[in-house]
Parts: structure tokens; C-alpha cells; sequence
């Protein structure tokens, strides 16, 4: 059975999203400033996308993370997990001032995600693992009768793994339309643009090759990826991919598109840079 | 301190691939992290990307290695001994094919990257696979006599380095000051000694040393072997610096289970058994840190190598003497 169109489910959402993503990309940098690590590229691309993940799309439980009907949410490119690490303070699933601690010596705030951290499902960091790990998921709810929604957040350079595909043949043939995967399609991995690394054109008709539903957004537009992520699924019985195209560095003029910040650690001086073109001020811990 | 090992690597391997057109690269959007970024832009033409595609990479080099090409498939050590287990057990050992499996930011020294990034269940994998060389250097010295010497072995190996900048055992500057060649199979006796034996390879071989040093200055007569190559194991190496002492303490960068600790125990319990301490990381899911950090959490440290081997020594003569706790 396909499950309903997800229902509003966080009326207490603050209204600006925007602003949101934008303080949470600003907490981003500052962590990554205080523990000296981090991978500031895909982690800036990917928080709009968190962004309406977390604070509209996803009925998840702060309190109760590990509530069995929560919605399950998987983050493949776990390198990103600054982004997410700050959402999920911010929602309340464990302290703010936590984030100081990142990657600190006896920390529970690893590079990576690590289930020790509440409201993560899935260790990751090695691609190519969330959307197998997904297709279970959603199997299981589908098998279990039950509605709660599967969300995978993939790279783009993560395509090239072959379990990504191994994976997307056996959600269409299991007709898992309660999982969405989403790509954040920075067209930029470690080494340079994908398509000089190992060009993945053309990703969309790829997909639907795969028997899945593709639809194409702006993954900067919040209020257009919340609309494209309840959409789903667009076809009853088939996976949703929600193709979103985006920069990689978003948000940070001196990071936007530079091969060099996929990992890096801002000086003091161009955090202060960062946070100005943010628009947000000095941020505590 | 030294150079990184994979900067050695790098550099070398690409001094011998400047002569040699049948020495190729493959990577897996790791040239960067592999320091294999000159060779790509000097060498197009001997170097070959994968994309993000471990598995793929290892059997792209099973391919090179069959038409003719010496192929060195470079990556994080975490990757290549997992993800790939079975293109290298397979396409690369039982095939017989002269593939270069090179595990770079091995052990901990991804540090707080954690643990998807830490490779220490690799030498348990790795040696139990029939055919397959395995090795650890310990230094930047060490690394680029390895890489010499495997550009002229024609077989299947794999290799495990770190990532950051090391101080080195071997070579002028090093604590040790030997300048031994590295031949695959052959373990270097650095330090003799005739109370206990300190075996390692690879990055902690460094804490090893010293720590053997600070047992000496306390009078304790303290042996150090470094195995360089895992497998082939140098059996004689072992059982003749074991057959010398009362206790055999083991240091490595690796889970204590199916490592160089299980190795020479194994070894020992069979032909000649002495007691014995396994340094080493624990069974569990490691603390956040640097490497250096979790290096001293978990006792990979001169200090712990020197308190455990005189630890060591007190039980064994309170017991009675070499072999006679194990008997
Ligand atoms: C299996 C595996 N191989 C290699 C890596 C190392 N790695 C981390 S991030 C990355 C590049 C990812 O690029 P992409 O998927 O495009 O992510 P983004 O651009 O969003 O950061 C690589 C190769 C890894 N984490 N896992
Ligand atoms: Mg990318």
C-alpha cells in the first residue's frame, strides 16, 4: 500500500527557515573552528536539505528518538555530519553546549555519524551504505504494515559506489514508494568536479532507468525540497530520488565551489568572514 | 619527526615510475589523501580513476596486473581491507596477480574521523588470505625501501601506512640509526637482549623501541624485533629472539585479536611458549581522539611498553622462570 502524503506534522516550525539554515550553518563553521576538523563543503551544501528534513518534513520524536514510528532518516554521506550534528542539538535530541565537545578527545561527537549520538539510526562514513541500509527500512515498515517514511541523503561523488546501484534495482523491485532518496548533487567530490572524476551524466534518466521517480529541485529552495520530499511518492509503488542540485560551500562566499574546502578548518579570521556573509553574529556553544 | 610514510610512498613510487612506464596508479578519489597527486598530473598515462569505487579499483588492478602492468591500487587502509576483502582475496591472491593493495591513513590515524575510518581488523583479514604479502612500515625510511622492493617482488601484497608525519626508527636520524634493507619476509632484530623481547611493525614500532630502551636503562636486558613484513612471517626471526628471553611483550596499531600479537603467540604456544603481553587496541568501540590521543589511552605508549614488560618479568620469575607459566 502507498502511504498517504505525509501530513504537517511540526506546526511548532519556526517560520524562517532560511534564518534557520543559516544559524545552523554558522554553528557548523564555529564547531569545525574550536575541534579543528571537518568537512565544510558537503556539509554546507547539504543543511537546506537537513533543514526541511528536520524541521518540517520528518516526524521524529526529540524525546523519544528511538519512538518505533518515527520516520527513519539516513545520512549516506556521513562526512557531512557537522550539518547534522547541529540540527539535531538544536531539535533537542541532545545538549548544545555538546557540540563544543566535537571530536574532543572522550566525546561521543565522532567526524562521522555513530549511533551512540541520539536520533541517529546508522553509523556511517563509509559511502555507499545508507540507501541498502534504507531499502531494509522501508522494506521492513511495508513488511510490518506500518507508515512511517525511509529518507536517504546520498553524494553525488557516492554514485560511483556500486552498492548505491545494487541497491536502487532492489527498491523498485520490492516497489518501496515509502523511500526517498535524496542527492545532493554539488557536482564536486575530493579530487575535482565529478565529471572529471568519474562523470555520472546523465544521473536523472540513470535513475529512472532504475525504475524510480525522479524529481528535479533547487536544494537551496526550503520551501521547494519540503514540497518535492512530501510529494513523494509521485508514482504508487515506485522510489522517489529527489535530484537536488546545489553548491557545494553554500552560504560561504570563499567556500562556494572550491574543491579545497571539501574538508578544511577555517582560520579565526575567516569564520569571522563566514558568519558576515551569513548574517548571523558570534555563536556560543 | 619524520615524514609521513605515504609521502615516501608517493615520492618514490613516482621516481621509479618516471623509468619504469609499466608501474601504475590506481585510485579511488584518493590521490589527494594518498599523496599521489603529482603522479596523476606527471604520469597520466600510468594512472588510472576509479571514482569513489573501492571495489571496482581492486579489480581494475587484478586486470593491469594481467596485461602485463604493475599496478599499485592506493587508498584508505579502512577501505581497501573491507570493502574490497573480496576483490583481493580473489581477483588479486588466489589469481596470483601482481597487484599492490596500499592502505594509506591506516590504524587510528584517521583520529577523531572514528571508527568507519579505522583500519585495525586489517592484518587479521589480510594474513589469513592464502598468497597475499602483508606489511606494515614504520617510518618514511623504512616506507621508501619497501616500495623499492616491491615494485621488483612480482606477487600479490598488501600494505597498511598511516597518515601523519612519524619519527623515524630507521635510517641517519632515526632512534635506532639502521639502515637494514627491507626484504619481504625477513624481520630486523634492532635491539638484542636476553630478558624480554619486544615485537612490533609498522607506526608503533616507534613506541616499541623506546620503550624497550627505557627497560634497558633500568638494567632489564630488553630485545626488539621488528617484523616489517607480517606475512610471510619470519618464523626463525621470532623463535630465535624468543628462545633468548623469559617474556615476549607484543606492541601494534591493530585489534588485539588476529594481530601480531595473535601471530607470535600462536607461533610460540606451538614451538617454544613463553609468557606473554599483548598490547594492543581492545574489542570495543574506541575512544574519540587524535591518533596520538588514543595511542596513550590504549597504552601504545614508551612508558606502558616498559611497565609491562617489567610487569611481565616479575610474574615470570615469581612463577619460576621462562616458559613456566605457560607450562
Ligand atoms: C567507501 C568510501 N570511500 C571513500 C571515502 C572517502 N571520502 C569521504 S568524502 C568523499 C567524497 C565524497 O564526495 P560526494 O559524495 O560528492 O560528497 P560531497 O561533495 O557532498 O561532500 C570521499 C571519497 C569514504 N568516506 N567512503
Ligand atoms: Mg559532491
Amino acid at each position: 500500500m502507498a502511504p498517504a502524503p505525509t501530513p504537517a506534522r511540526n506546526p511548532a516550525a519556526p517560520l524562517d527557515l532560511d534564518r534557520v539554515a543559516a544559524l545552523r550553518r554558522a554553528d557548523l563553521l564555529t564547531m569545525i573552528h574550536l575541534a579543528k576538523s571537518g568537512h565544510v563543503g558537503g556539509s554546507l551544501s547539504s543543511v537546506d536539505i537537513l533543514t526541511a528534513l528536520y524541521y518540517d518534513v520528518l516526524d521524529v520524536r526529540p524525546d523519544e528518538p528511538r519512538w518505533p514510528g518515527r520516520d527513519r532518516f539516513v545520512l549516506s554521506k556521513g562526512h557531512s555530519v557537522e550539518g547534522l550534528l547541529c540540527i539535531l542539538a538544536d531539535r533537542g535530541f541532545f545538549p548544545r553546549a555538546e557540540l563544543a565537545t566535537y571530536c574532543r578527545y572522550g566525546s561521543r561527537l565522532i567526524g562521522h555519524p555513530s549511533v551512540k549520538v541520539p536520533g541517529i539510526e546508522l553509523c556511517t562514513g563509509a559511502l555507499g551504505h545508507g540507501l541498502p541500509a534504507g531499502v531494509g527500512m522501508a522494506l521492513g515498515a511495508k513488511r510490518t504494515g506500518q507508515t512511517w517514511r525511509t529518507y536517504v541523503l546520498m553524494g553525488d561523488g557516492e554514485q560511483a559506489e556500486g552498492s548505491v546501484w545494487e541497491a536502487a534495482m532492489a527498491a523498485a523491485a520490492h516497489k518501496l514508494d515509502n523511500l526517498v532518496g535524496i542527492l545532493d548533487r554539488n557536482r564536486l567530490q575530493i579530487s575535482g568536479p565529478t565529471e572529471q572524476v568519474m562523470p555520472l551524466e546523465n544521473l536523472a534518466d540513470k535513475w529512472r532507468a532504475f525504475g524510480w521517480e525522479v524529481v528535479r529541485v533547487n536544494g537551496h529552495d526550503i520551501p521547494a525540497l519540503i514540497a518535492a520530499l512530501r510529494g513523494a511518492p509521485c508514482r504508487p509503488g515506485a522510489p522517489t530520488l529527489v535530484l537536488a542540485d546545489t553548491t557545494k560551500g553554500r552560504g560561504v562566499k570563499l567556500m562556494e565551489n572550491a574543491v579545497k574546502w571539501h574538508h578544511g578548518v577555517p582560520s579565526k579570521e575567516q569564520l569571522a568572514e563566514a558568519l558576515a556573509d551569513l548574517g548571523v553574529g558570534e555563536v556560543s556553544f | 619527526m619524520g615524514a609521513p610514510c605515504r609521502q615516501a610512498y608517493s615520492e618514490t613510487l613516482l621516481a621509479i615510475a618516471r623509468q619504469d612506464p609499466t608501474v601504475f596508479v590506481v585510485c579511488s578519489d584518493s590521490s589527494g589523501s594518498a599523496m599521489l597527486g603529482d603522479f596523476a598530473a606527471q604520469l597520466p598515462g600510468q594512472f588510472v580513476e576509479a571514482g569513489i569505487a573501492e571495489q571496482d579499483a581492486v579489480g581494475i588492478g587484478a586486470g593491469l596486473a594481467n596485461a602485463g602492468l604493475k599496478p599499485f591500487v592506493t587508498g584508505p587502509a579502512c577501505f581497501y581491507s573491507m570493502r574490497s576483502a573480496e576483490q583481493v582475496k580473489v581477483d588479486v591472491a588466489y589469481s596470483h596477480s601482481n597487484v599492490k593493495v596500499v592502505g594509506i591513513s591506516g590504524g587510528v590515524s584517521y583520529g577523531a574521523l572514528g571508527t568507519s575510518h579505522h583500519s585495525l581488523q586489517d592484518i587479521a583479514t589480510m594474513c589469513a588470505i592464502p598468497d597475499l604479502a602483508v606489511v606494515l612500515p614504520a617510518d618514511a625510511w623504512q616506507t621508501a625501501r619497501m616500495t623499492e622492493s616491491l615494485v621488483a617482488y612480482d606477487g600479490p601484497v598488501y600494505v597498511r601506512m598511516g597518515r601523519n608525519a612519524v619519527p623515524d626508527v630507521y635510517g641517519p636520524g632515526g632512534v635506532s640509526g639502521r639502515t637494514d634493507p627491507f626484504v619481504l619476509g625477513k624481520a630486523n632484530l634492532l635491539l638484542e637482549g636476553d630478558d624480554v623481547l619486544v615485537v612490533s611493525a609498522g607506526e608503533a614500532l616507534h613506541a616499541a623501541y623506546v620503550g624497550a630502551t627505557l627497560l634497558r636503562e633500568r638494567g632489564i636486558s630488553a630485545a626488539v624485533l621488528d617484523l616489517a613484513s607480517i606475512m610471510p612471517l619470519d618464523e626463525g626471526a621470532v623463535l630465535a629472539a624468543a628462545a633468548r628471553v623469559r617474556a615476549v611483550v607484543t606492541v601494534e596499531e591493530h585489534s588485539v585479536h588476529g594481530g601480531i600479537g595473535s601471530l607470535v603467540a600462536s607461533l610460540l604456544a606451538e614451538r617454544a611458549p613463553r609468557r606473554m603481553r599483548r598490547i594492543a587496541f581492545p574489542r570495543e568501540n574506541l575512544v574519540t581522539g587524535t591518533g596520538a590521543e588514543v595511542f596513550v589511552h590504549y597504552g601504545l605508549t614508551p612508558e606502558n611498553v616498559a611497565a609491562q614488560g617489567e610487569a611481565l618479568l616479575r610474574e615470570v620469575d615469581a612463577a619460576g622462570g621462562a616458559g613456566a607459566g605457560a607450562r
